[in-house]
């Protein structure tokens, strides 16, 4: 199976992410991929929903589209909120976050850390990011 | 409705929770909870049995920084045990390893602790 496309609409809810994770379990298991890789997606993917979800500040569904490659899995997640600099986001330490009101922030280094590629394409109308896990 | 439940015990000076579940905000929260209650009650050693909790979200886990931060203040510790790979990879990530123990086994853990 190459170059198929699994896609999903979820309600911003409470865990809906895991409905995205099992899905990613299934195709990762038709691809192959080991435990190790197959968590670390589900695990990426759960801060990717969750970001969309909290920080895009719409109540619209998000989407999530699941690309089978030929060498690898890409997954997008997108939201139709008001958008953001990935590139102003501080790399979070975890000494920083002693003595903070704010011990959050950790989803965008989780991916990064996780994931083979992240990249994010952000406007007013919105937020893609799109991830990749090679085979 | 989150399915995250919560078992405490004491062994010793030792309290164990045992989670299972999703670990997510209102996990963390609840963690967190038992956690600054045992430390109220003068408790210094906490040990979380994460055996049937295979999944977390960073925001249920950036709630033990909290806890981490609490029991600085009291010089106490805090570990944990039968962590999954990828929980083990989170907290790797999230530095919580630089201040909390992961053991493989509940006897391991509190031989440590003791």
């Amino acid at each position: 199976m190459s170059n198929s496309t699994v896609e999903l609409t979820l309600p911003v809810m409470q865990d809906m992410e895991l409905a995205a994770t099992k899905t990613a379990e299934v195709i990762a298991k038709s691809m192959n991929l080991d435990g190790e890789k197959t968590d670390e997606i589900s695990m990426a993917l759960i801060e990717a929903c969750i970001n969309a979800f909290e920080h895009s500040k719409s109540k619209d569904s998000i989407f999530i589209q699941y690309i089978i490659d030929t060498d690898k899995l890409i997954i997008k997640v997108g939201d139709k909120g008001i958008g953001f600099d990935s590139e102003v986001v501080a790399i979070p330490k975890i000494e920083e976050k002693f003595n903070s009101d704010n011990k959050r922030g950790w989803g965008l280094q989780l991916m990064k850390e996780l994931m083979d590629t992240v990249e994010f394409q952000s406007s007013e109308d919105g937020t893609t990011v799109t991830m990749t896990k090679n085979r | 409705m989150s399915d995250f439940t919560i078992k405490v015990r004491e062994e010793g000076d030792i309290t164990i929770l045992e989670t299972s579940g999703y670990l997510n905000n209102f996990g963390g929260d609840r963690v967190a909870s038992i956690c600054k209650q045992s430390i109220s009650e003068g408790k210094r050693k906490l040990l979380i049995n994460m055996e049937n909790t295979k999944m977390v979200n960073s925001i249920g886990v950036s709630i033990l920084i909290e806890i981490i931060e609490d029991l600085q203040g009291v010089n106490g510790k805090i570990a944990y045990y039968n962590v999954a790979p990828i929980v083990e990879k989170t907290f790797n990530i999230m530095g919580i390893t630089n201040y909390s123990k992961i053991y493989t086994s509940e006897e391991d853990a509190i031989k440590a602790l003791t």
